[in-house]
């Protein structure tokens, strides 16, 4: 049986692991935006497998993707304009070279 | 193994082969197409899941809206499309260990939980998550607008920042 919970897990935690990669490995701060665009998606995958298998109500999980996807619409809105802000003060947007916060 | 099957299989091999491209290109703009690959994926999935009104979202929201934004924001800043970023051999193996290691730990978990399961038969239509949404979900409703409304705030002021100080 493939469509089970399980295969929905494993593919979420598939998903999750190749976004975590993302995130430490690229250095540009427009692919960590689009690595954890990945982990949300995850996230979301997980909640509506959940819902279908586990829970009785069948709204609960939808609901929780809904806000999962507002909330990455907000993220995303104030990234990219933080992204483009520090592109057009300093040129470049590799995050190694936006060090000003380090301790 | 029915059709549905083999779909499933199909669409899960898309899915992860959209998000390993994802990560792996070293052009941020094949990273954001590749992105687009990975969401219709989840999309398929969420079919799969009964969550009709949740696949039509994710395409709209997710690849009409945040994947676009994303390309226009490449557009936008001129080199960014054309550059290629160096990535250093220590980091890369690092990261994949650390991403592996996550990867078996979470299979793990999955493998030795017992879930408790109950039946996919039920209501999944919209106006079940329309009440829910406006009945026991209205706080946390009423504060997902309210940030959404901050955030494009936000947005504007950072993105006027320049033009309002000189």
């Amino acid at each position: 049986m493939s469509q089970s919970l399980e295969s929905y897990l494993f593919l979420s935690a598939a998903l999750f692991s190749i976004g975590v990669y993302g995130l430490l490995a690229r250095r540009n701060l427009v692919a960590i935006l689009i690595s954890l665009e990945l982990i949300l998606n995850s996230a979301s995958i997980n909640f509506l497998a959940f819902n279908k298998f586990c829970l009785a109500d069948k709204a609960v999980g939808q609901v929780f993707a809904v806000f999962v996807i507002a909330l990455a619409a907000a993220e995303v809105c104030i990234g990219l304009s933080l992204i483009l802000l520090l592109y057009r003060k300093r040129g470049s947007i590799n995050v190694d070279e936006a060090g000003e916060l380090k301790g | 193994m029915s059709l549905a099957d083999l779909v499933f299989i199909g669409i899960a091999a898309v899915t992860i082969l959209g998000a390993l491209m994802a990560v792996s290109f070293k052009n941020v703009f094949y990273n954001a197409l590749s992105l687009i690959l990975c969401l219709f994926g989840v999309a398929c999935l969420f079919i799969y899941l009964n969550s009709e009104f949740l696949a039509i979202m994710e395409v709209i929201i997710y690849i009409g809206a945040i994947a676009v934004a994303i390309i226009f924001a490449i557009m936008l800043s001129r080199p960014m499309a054309r550059e290629t970023e160096k990535l250093e051999a220590a980091k890369i193996s690092r990261s994949f260990v650390i991403a592996a290691f996550l990867f078996a730990g979470l299979c793990l978990t999955l493998h030795r939980t017992v879930w408790h399961a109950a039946s996919p038969e039920g209501d999944y239509s919209m106006r079940m998550i329309g009440k829910a949404l406006l009945g026991w979900g209205i706080l946390p409703f009423e504060a997902v607008s309210l940030v959404l409304l901050v955030a494009i705030i936000g947005a504007l002021l950072l993105a006027a920042g320049k033009e309002r100080s000189s």
